[in-house]
Formats: C-alpha cells, structure tokens, sequence
C-alpha cells in the first residue's frame, strides 16, 4: 500500500506537477503530450530504478547486519562504495570515461574488487568472523578514499565530474542503467530472500548456530555474495546512498521483531518506499533543481539514527 | 607518569626517544625540499646570521610550516588519546565522531559559497568544531554520556557532515570547490607563523588543564560506579575532558585541515610502544607520536613526488591503513 | 560510623525495585544481604552507596542524609567494590590500590607520605604486596577480587560495600575472599556490607542477615535466629531442610529434590 502510494508518488511530483488522472492517462491514452512524455520517458525508468536500488540496499543492509550480528552493519561496511567510487574516478581520469553507463560498469567492478578483497583479508585475521570483516572492510575503505583523495586533489576536472556522481541519485539513468544491474539484483533478492532461516540461526552466537546444524561459514559466505550482488549493483546504478542500508532493517525490525525471515521482505519493500521517498522530497524541497537523493538520506537518516540510538536500550557492539 | 614518585622507566624511554624523532623530523623538514638548503646555512639562519635566500626558506616558509604541522600533530594525537579514554573505547576520536566532520563542513561551505580568507576560513573552522562536538555531547547525553551511544551518534554526525559536503562540493563552482576540497584533505601547505601562534596558544592553555585532569581520568578509567564510590564527579570530569579535547582538534583543523587519523591512530600507536598505565602517560605519548606522524607524513608528501606535493592529511590517511591491517592479522581491535 | 535506610524507595524507570525499605546497618558487623533473584539486592547497594537516587526515604550516613553530603566525604566514609569491576589493561596491583586514594587527594596535593603508608597497608592485609607489581589481567578470580579490595581498603573507610564479591569465583577462592573480609570486621573493626548469592555461605559469615523479598525486607537478625524452613520457603521459594552446619553450628540449607519420578513433565 505504501509502495503504490511511493511509486504513484515518484511518477506524478517533479519540477512539473503532473495530476494524478494524467499520469494514469499516460499509460493508457498515451498522446504524446508534454505531460505524458515526462511520465513514461523520464520518470518510469527513474522509479524503477528507485525500486530496485531501494529494495537492493534494504535487503542488503538486512543480510550484513543478520551476518555479522552487527546492527551498524550496512552497504558501504565492506568497502563497497569506497571501492566503487575509486575506480570511477579512476575511469573518469584515466580513461576519460564521461558516461552513467560507464561509470556503472567501473563502479561494479571496483565494488565487487574490493569486496573479494575485503572478504580474503577478512579471512585470514584472526579473531571473531564477524568483526574481522567489519575491520577489514574498514581499512580497505580508508585507504580507497585516501587514494580517491589523492587523485581527486591534483585533478579538478575530474574532481568536477565526480562530485556529480558520488552524491548517490537516480536521475539521470535511463532504462538501460535499470536493466543493467537487474539480473544482479534479482539475483542478491533471491539470496535474501532464502537466507532468512540462515540469519535466524546465526544470531543466537556461532557456537550455538553450529550446534543447531547450521553451517556457518557457508552461510555467511552466501550472505556476503547476495550482499555483494544486491550493494555492488545499488551503486553501480546510483552511486553511494547513505543510510537506506542501515536504517530499513531497524525499521524492519519495530514492526516483525527479529525473525529474518520477515525482517528481510520487510525491509525490501521498506528499501524501495524510503528511496523513492527520499527521491521525492528532494525533488520537492529544491524546486525546480534536484537534490539527489543521496543527500536528502544522509541529511535526513542522520537525525533518525541518532533518535534511534538514543531510544533504545543500547547493547554493546 | 608519575607513580609514587618514581618514573614509569619505559614509558619515559620511548616518550624520549618520541621526543628525539619528533626533533629529527623538524630539522629534516627545514632542511629538505625543492630547494636543498645546506645544513650550515640552515644552522646559520638559525642562529640569526644566514644569508637572505636562506632565511627566507627556512624562517618564512618551512620553519613554521614544520612548527604548524608539529603542533597540530601533538593538538590531535591528544584530543585522540582524550577522546579514547574518557569514553573507554578504543573506537573513539574527533575525527571519527563528526567534530572534525563539522569543522570541514563549516569551512567547506564558507569557501564554495561565500568569501574565504586565510582568516574566517579557521573561525569558521574552529566553530564547526565547537558546534559538532557540542552536538555530540547533548545527543549522546541520556543521564550521562557512555562510550557506546557516543561512538553511536559520532558516526550519525559524521555521516550528516558527509552528506551536507557532498551537496556543497556539487552544487559550487569548480574553482572554489577544487580549493575547498584541499583544504578538506588536511594540507600544511602555505601554512605560515600565522597558523603557529593560536596552536602554541591553545597548545600552553589547554594541555596542562588536560594534564592535571589526568588523575581523575585514571579513577574514571575504573568504571562510573567505582569512581563515584572513590568521590570523583563523573559527568563533570568526562565534559570537562571532552570540551577540551573538542577545542583542541578544532584549532588544530583550522590550522591545518582535518588531517586524517592522526587523532585516532596516535593513542593506538602509543599503546603499542609502551604499556602506558596513566592517563597523563598516554596524554604525553599521543601528543609526541601525533607530531611526528604529521612531520613525517609532510615530508614524505613533499619529498617522495617532488616537485608535486601531496597533502599531508592523505599521507596520514594511506598509512593508517596499513596500520589497521596489521592490527587485524594480530587479532586485536 | 552509622548506616541507616529509612523508607527508602528506588527504582529505574517506571516501577519501583525497593519500595519503603528500611534498615539500620550495625557497625562493626558483616551483613549479608540475600534473596532471590530480581528481589533488588543490587539496587539497595547501590542506594546505600549513593549511586542511585532514591525516589522516596533517605540514606542516612551518620545521621545525615548521605545526598547532602559532598561526594568526596562520603567517599572518604564509604567504599564500594561493585559485581565485575571493569579495569583497564596492564593495570597493575600497586596502580589499582592507589587510585583508592583518590578522596583523600586534592587537586594540587602530590603524593604523600599518608597514601604511601595508606596503600602498604592495604596490599598488607589483602596479603597482595609481593603480587604488587602484576597486572590485574594476569591474576587468579580471587587474587583479582582481593586486589580490588586492598583498592577499597586504601580508601581508609570505616564501611565497605560489596556486591557479590564472590560470585564467578571457585570454591577456594570464595572462602579466601570471605575470610578475608571476615578478618576485616572482627580484627579490625570495619563494617561491611554484601550482597551474597549463596545462603549457606551468608549463614556462615554474617553477625546480621537482611532477607529481601519484592523490594521490602523480609527479616532481619543473626542467621541462626531467623534462618528456618519457613525462612528458606519465603525468601526463596524452595522447600529445603535447616540443619546445624558441623564446622560452624550456624544453619545449613539442604534442598530438597523432588523423587526422580515426578521430575519431568511428560
């Protein structure tokens, strides 16, 4: 219900209003007017971008945060953004690519480098599975943003370019973008989806997930991979978004409790509503520009989170 | 330090040989550059009696640069160092939580869209740092502040200053936002006896406060309960310390950018060294470990590129990592 | 030295944990305070100790009303050594105990020849002075526990607070503890309080006994007037045999078991 409010919503708010019975009339007496072309050509490809991007980022966050038993645990933990983000710039600047499509090609090839990265160093530390991750995903995302930096001080116009994409926003792409990284989401969905069980098991500690017959490693493994896929794609297609990743599973979880097996539908529909949401509002408050929806999450998940943490009884990490 | 009137001899040792590298490090970054200067001339000039190319190399340009770099390194290592013991989580630092966050956001914003000068950019600097840090303090603040949540609501800041600079660094005009966006990476470059002052000012006010408030932070280190059964006013001394520690990193940011990691890794680094077992011990140890990484970390950015400079706050930021990992094959965090 | 509670009420958020307790603290006497789980043992500590506010009743520490008093007098009267003190890595022994001299330190004040004595005689009676100089994570649970308490004891206070100062600890250890704190009364005339978990051993140690039940006081005396079948059958909800403990001649508690027959439902 949420979602088709969300979806209706996307497709009829913009810098030109477009009524409700028009934005139906697109779809079934398509006239070619201005109205119309604005609903089909620009604005359908961009909600279904923002269904998808938003579902695979609540689905994500979801996964990572059941593997890791780490409620702070969200898309950019294994350094997926930062390793996407630096092999944009590394496109735009050596290879002087200029286009959305290609920075999505460089940006799920710098996601999933990193994650395979992140994922081998994470392996061979010692210490709790688990954490080992998170740190590592850290390092490899410092040092990444340190490089980004650093290629970034001395060219500005590739500076210029990039700040463009690296606010995270769904404008812009056309239907290609979508279709693109479909198979990959679909794909991380399916795995989410079917890991609910898995996560449940998890969360009762290592020892006592083994002891109940769940194989942990594998799972957390198919965990990551799903995570991988749905995260990498997400910002392949959009750039880094902040905050979707983290704040849906909490939300998730006021309304299903801690069961995975809801927590993570939940949170797929909870993704998509939010992002378009988000879209929204941004292309509401700054009328007629467009504040990516990248920075309306950050500004805006930031005072949520922080209510979050101060309304629960918090536990350690 | 001080226990019972005896000398903590290894802690004293490394903070020594701390101190020796620390002086090193000054020296090789007046003498080395672009423009190798020979060591006599350079002792020449400091004794008063160089020639005028000399002089002007090493006491307008590099000696204050090196001085600018050292004190903000000491400035930080401390605030660090602070921040990681009051709040007993070795997660914490200034620049992790969103203070230095703050600061960039403030001087980001006033150099894309309006006029920044060498002198409000550092004001506003300095303000964005009161303003985050005080943030920090009132959410983190629910009948007391604990490690946890401010960790928590750090990064929520963090994030938001992030975001809020990202829509700045998009919105502005190239030009201001390429010079906004060095700034932001925590350079040393074209810093002048103008940055020196404040730090030595902040640097002789506020430390020997931190100083002093170092028993009370051992008793705090014992848990809240114990140290109120030992009489020691809990949330006083942790504001107290944290105010501090708040005003520190942010003349340390307006004097030299937001150098990355240096407030978070120093204490680390200094644990490491020596088994520190008083705050005033970490406190004297971060303060020297911060100054040489920054010094080192401007030579290198100088030096290892020449005649291209790397800003010193990405040098920092590539070592820590390698830092990290080492830390996570040893399996500690 | 006199503690006193007088219709103290406490409680964290919503419902009160004790309510319209009252209890007069006997110098120079251990009292154990027992109970079951969840009755609010911890919570009357930690009142007595003035870590917590009282919703209504006051603490009153020699007559006076112990929030009145500034914090670092009542530290220099009464110290508290709390379930699993947290400390801070490599600390060791001699640091832990003299930071015990806290209240007794001014600002500017160095180190004096009295927390010097203050600290030797603290590390003295816990029989920890050749241990000074290791560290706190590399000592047995009762050589750690009585560092902490030669931390309390160099407090110089006349009232010593413990909660579940036993607790996590095996057999020897436990004893070694309580022993010790038994010596402290009745050689050296302190006053100590402590929550305990274990009946038999409260019945063992204490000259008073403080049952607890919901948040009030369910008796109070010397164990052996007050400890009974009826007593264990209130206070814990288990229905045991009281006999004389051989050793001591204070009451020992026997649970009962059920007949193996009836121990599983279905």
């Amino acid at each position: 219900m949420l979602l088709a409010f969300s979806v209706v919503a996307s497709l009829a708010i913009g810098s030109i209003q477009v009524p409700f019975g028009e934005v139906v009339a697109a779809f079934t007496a398509y006239d070619g007017s201005d109205a119309h072309a604005i609903v089909r050509d620009l604005r359908v490809p961009r909600t279904e971008l923002g269904l998808l991007v938003g579902a695979a980022l609540g689905a994500a966050g979801a996964l990572m945060q059941g593997a890791t038993r780490n409620a702070l645990a969200e898309p950019g933990i294994l350094g997926i953004n930062a390793g996407a983000a630096f092999a944009v710039v590394i496109a735009i600047d050596v290879l002087g690519v200029g286009s959305v499509a290609g920075y999505a090609a460089f940006a799920l090839v710098g996601a999933g480098a990193t994650a395979a990265a992140v994922l081998a160093l994470g392996a061979t530390g010692r210490g709790a599975g688990a954490v080992s991750l998170a740190l590592a995903g850290a390092v490899l995302t410092w040092l990444l943003v340190s490089l980004t930096s650093a290629v970034l001080v001395f060219d500005a116009q590739t500076l210029d370019e990039f700040r463009q994409w690296v606010i995270g926003s769904i404008a812009g792409r056309d239907a290609g973008v979508a279709l693109s990284v479909l198979p990959l989401i679909a794909a991380g969905l399916v795995i989410a989806l079917g890991a609910g069980r898995s996560l449940n098991a998890l969360a009762l500690g290592d020892d006592v997930a083994r002891s109940l017959g769940q194989r942990v490693g594998r799972a957390r493994l198919l965990a990551t991979v799903g995570f991988v896929l749905l995260a990498g794609g997400a910002v392949a297609a959009a750039g880094p978004i902040a905050f979707v990743g983290l704040a849906v599973p909490h939300i998730a979880r006021m309304f299903t409790g801690p069961d995975y097996r809801w927590v993570i539908p939940y949170s797929v529909v909870l993704g998509a509503v939010l992002l378009l949401a988000g879209d929204v509002l941004g292309r509401v408050v700054a009328r007629p520009a467009d504040l990516g929806v990248g920075i309306v999450t950050g500004l805006l998940g930031a005072p949520f989170f922080i209510w979050l943490v101060r309304r629960r009884k918090l536990v350690a990490l | 330090m001080t226990r019972r009137g005896r000398l903590d001899v290894r802690v004293v040792s490394v903070l020594g040989a701390l101190l020796a590298a620390t002086l090193a490090a000054l020296v090789a970054s007046v003498a080395l550059g672009e423009f190798s200067s020979p060591p006599l001339g350079v002792v020449a000039t400091l004794a008063g009696a160089g020639d005028r190319a000399t002089n002007f190399i090493v006491l307008d340009l590099r000696l204050p640069r090196a001085l600018t770099g050292l004190l903000a390194g000491a400035a930080l290592g401390i605030a660090g160092a602070v921040f990681q013991d009051v709040t007993r989580n070795p997660l914490a630092a200034p620049d992790v939580l969103g203070v230095a966050g703050g600061a960039s956001l403030a001087a980001v914003a006033l150099i894309v869209f309006g006029s920044g000068s060498a002198v409000s950019v550092p004001l506003v600097a300095l303000a964005g740092a009161l303003t985050a840090g005080t943030a920090l303090y009132v959410f983190a603040w629910r009948r007391g502040v604990h490690g946890y949540r401010i960790v928590l609501v750090g990064i929520g800041l963090s994030v938001f200053a992030q975001a809020g600079i990202a829509y700045v660094l998009a919105k502005g005009r190239i030009f201001e936002v390429a010079q906004a966006y060095v700034w932001m990476v925590g350079s040393l470059n074209g810093r002048g006896w103008a940055q020196v002052w404040p730090l030595v000012a902040a640097l002789v006010v506020l430390v020997p406060v931190l100083y002093a408030l170092g028993r009370r932070a051992d008793v705090l280190a014992l848990g809240d309960d114990v140290a109120r059964a030992l009489g020691l006013g809990v949330e006083r001394t942790r504001l107290l310390m944290l105010g501090l520690a708040v005003g520190l990193t942010g003349i340390a940011v307006a004097a030299a950018g937001p150098i990355g990691f240096v407030a978070f890794v120093a204490p680390h680094i200094s644990r490491r060294l020596a088994r520190v077992r008083t705050a005033q011990g970490l406190l004297a140890l971060s303060a020297a470990t911060g100054s040489v990484l920054v010094l080192l970390a401007d030579l290198v950015g100088r030096l290892a590129f020449s005649p291209h400079e790397i800003p010193v706050g990405i040098v920092t930021s590539i070592l820590a990592a390698p830092y990290f990992l080492f830390l996570l094959r040893r399996g500690t965090a | 030295m006199n503690l006193e509670a007088r219709g103290l009420s406490v409680g964290y958020g919503e419902a009160d944990v004790i309510d319209g307790f009252d209890l007069v603290v006997p110098t120079a006497r251990m009292t154990a305070i027992v109970g079951a789980n969840g009755c609010g043992k911890s919570t009357l500590l930690r009142a007595l100790a003035r870590l917590l506010k009282p919703r209504r009743g006051t603490v009153l520490l020699d007559g006076r009303d112990i929030s009145e008093l500034p914090s670092k007098e009542v530290a220099r009267r009464l110290g508290l050594l709390p379930q699993s003190p947290v400390a801070p890595e490599g600390l060791t022994v001699e640091d832990l105990a003299a930071r015990g001299r806290y209240p007794h330190q001014g600002l500017f004040k160095g180190w004096s020849a009295e927390d010097e004595a203050a600290v030797e005689a603290a590390l003295a009676a816990t029989h920890m002075t050749d241990q000074r100089g290791r560290a706190l994570d590399e000592l047995s649970g009762g050589q750690h526990q009585r560092a902490w308490i030669a931390m309390a004891l160099a407090q110089q206070t006349e009232l010593l607070l413990l909660d579940e100062p036993t607790t996590f600890l095996d057999l020897a250890h436990q004893v070694d503890v309580l022993d010790l704190l038994d010596g402290l009364v009745h050689e050296r005339g302190r006053t100590v309080v402590m929550v305990l978990h274990d009946i038999n051993q409260a019945c063992r140690y204490a000259d008073q006994l403080v049952a607890m039940r919901d948040g009030r006081v369910h008796s109070a005396g010397a164990p052996s007037d007050i400890v009974d079948v009826a007593f264990i059958a209130d206070v814990f909800g288990l229905d045991a045999q009281v006999v004389e403990d051989p050793v001591t001649g204070t009451p020992l508690c026997l649970p009962l078991s059920q007949p193996r027959r009836t121990r599983c439902t279905s």
